[in-house]
């Protein structure tokens, strides 16, 4: 990132990282308990990392013995099908268990206008009919949503405009946790 | 990444090695989802599909039409046998007629190689060609070399040998195509009155004993000797066809090796392939149809996506 032209600032360090994983996840261990009945589901592709992170902490440090954990594609329910210049790109789905009946958290890095999550619901449905599904996020960019949707927990808010970005840097994939906000 | 290079699929030789991988790779993706309880995604409910079919087809064209409205495509189906063709309707006046109605894509068989073509330059719309005559049949190619990938780990460095009637086939140049693209080495076997002239300016090896095809090779792709297309007498009787180009059990268990059989459709038992083979744990020839429908979504999903 040193020779990228764009200003950035670090929004959360590693360490804020930690401390936000820990609370989300006792948060979730809250409602949740024994997580028998629930499922958690990473949004490919970013909200994977997130949803395994969160999955590992509940069972290092919380002692949760099981948790069921899936990836779920999006793209082929994306309302901007045909609407940019690229096509879009798939990633894949991993779901080894019902969710019928079942309680499922969505599992994204960043809230932003909504639409991901809008097709993640619409998503969800090919797997069954959930008793009840709850919105987890990293990062929750209030006031630059185009659809009436909110998470339940949430790490932290950024007043972020629209020419700015948020960008998440995982240990396992970028070599270090770090979050910056960036002016495009 | 990642778009494809062509904007209509016309045939393998107009596609790249890269433009396959993407293929592949987005097919994966569909096949995770047909195999779903909910088979059903939403993408291109704003698209819609016109199927032309000027020549018979049974699975292809039935494929295509899962394919389509497992995408949530509107289609429109048209076959030559109940159209206004037989009043002496021209091949783009039918098309821009069907077009006029606000098609984005047509799916075309036609008799007459080339026809894809012809009709990507006077019609606006994505074409996929399904079958021209004796040229191509690009997205049978596709799920051919697909199933050995899926099969085999990998479609590189494999020997394929395609059996039977080549001069007649469709598949065979579109697997020949699409085999060497990925770097596998072909052959094709078959009595010479079937090889076309000159096959060897491909790159591909003739083989005219079977068994040293089959012994050679780690996939033999099977095809049907295409009597409606023959003109004239090609060899002496069926019979003596089955005896040197059949494969039946004994030969496949004689073979120095496992290989791995397979056959576009429709089969005529007893002929090409006895039923023993054609239902042994060695062929691969229901897991094609169902890769079939993986490849067409595919690539309607990746045509579809550059229609502005």
């Amino acid at each position: 990132m040193a020779n990228n032209p764009m200003s950035q600032k670090v929004l959360l360090t590693s360490k804020e990282i930690h401390i936000i994983l820990h609370r989300l996840a006792c948060q979730l261990l809250e409602n949740h308990l024994e997580f028998k009945e629930t499922a958690l589901i990473g949004i490919q592709p970013r909200g994977i990392f997130l949803a395994r992170r969160l999955a590992h902490i509940l069972k290092e440090s919380y002692g949760v013995k099981h948790i069921d954990l899936g990836y779920l594609d999006i793209t082929f329910f994306r309302d901007d099908f045909r609407r940019g210049d690229k096509t879009l790109e798939a990633s894949s789905t991993k779901m080894d268990f019902l969710v019928e009946g079942r309680k499922v958290v969505l599992i994204d890095d960043v809230l932003y206008t909504g639409r991901s999550i809008r097709a993640a619901l619409t998503a969800i449905q090919s797997f069954g009919r959930p008793s009840e599904i709850e919105l987890l996020t990293l990062i929750d960019r209030r006031f630059s949503r185009h659809l009436p949707i909110q998470p339940n927990y949430r790490g932290r808010q950024v007043d972020a405009i629209n020419e700015e970005k948020v960008l998440v840097h995982w240990e396992e994939n970028n070599g270090k946790d770090i979050i910056y906000l960036i002016n495009k | 990444m990642s778009s494809l290079s062509v904007q209509h699929l016309l045939g393998i030789k107009y596609l790249n090695e890269k433009d396959i991988q993407l293929i592949f790779e987005t097919a994966d993706h569909f096949k995770e989802v047909i195999n779903r309880s909910i088979k059903k995604v939403p993408s291109l409910r704003d698209i819609t599909i016109a199927n032309v079919f000027f020549e018979n087809s049974t699975r292809t064209r039935l494929s295509f039409e899962l394919a389509e409205k497992r995408l949530s495509a509107d289609i429109v189906n048209f076959s030559a046998a109940q159209s206004s063709v037989k009043k002496g309707e021209t091949l783009i006046d039918t098309v821009n007629n069907i077009l006029s109605m606000k098609v984005d894509m047509v799916v075309m068989r036609h008799p007459n190689p080339g026809a894809g073509v012809f009709l990507s330059k006077h019609v606006k719309a994505a074409i996929i060609n399904a079958g021209d005559g004796a040229h191509e049949h690009p997205t049978q190619a596709l799920l051919d070399s697909y199933s050995i990938r899926e099969k085999l780990g990998d479609v590189a460095g494999k020997k394929v040998v395609i059996v039977g009637d080549i001069l007649h086939s469709r598949v065979a140049l579109s697997n020949i195509f699409a085999l060497q693209l990925q770097g596998a080495e072909v052959k094709v076997c078959g009595p010479r009155t079937l090889l076309p002239k000159h096959i060897e300016s491909l790159g591909v090896e003739v083989e005219t004993n079977l068994r040293k095809a089959l012994n050679w090779c780690d996939v033999a792709n099977m095809l049907r000797i295409q009597n409606e297309r023959m003109d004239m007498s090609y060899f002496p009787t069926t019979r003596e066809y089955t005896q040197q180009f059949g494969i039946n059990k004994n030969l496949l268990d004689s073979l120095e090796k496992e290989i791995v059989i397979m056959h576009p459709g429709p089969i005529n038992r007893g002929v090409e392939i006895t039923s023993d083979v054609a239902d042994s744990r060695q062929s691969i020839i229901l897991n094609q149809v169902e890769n079939g429908v993986a490849i067409r979504m595919a690539v309607i999903y990746l045509l579809a996506s550059m229609i502005k």
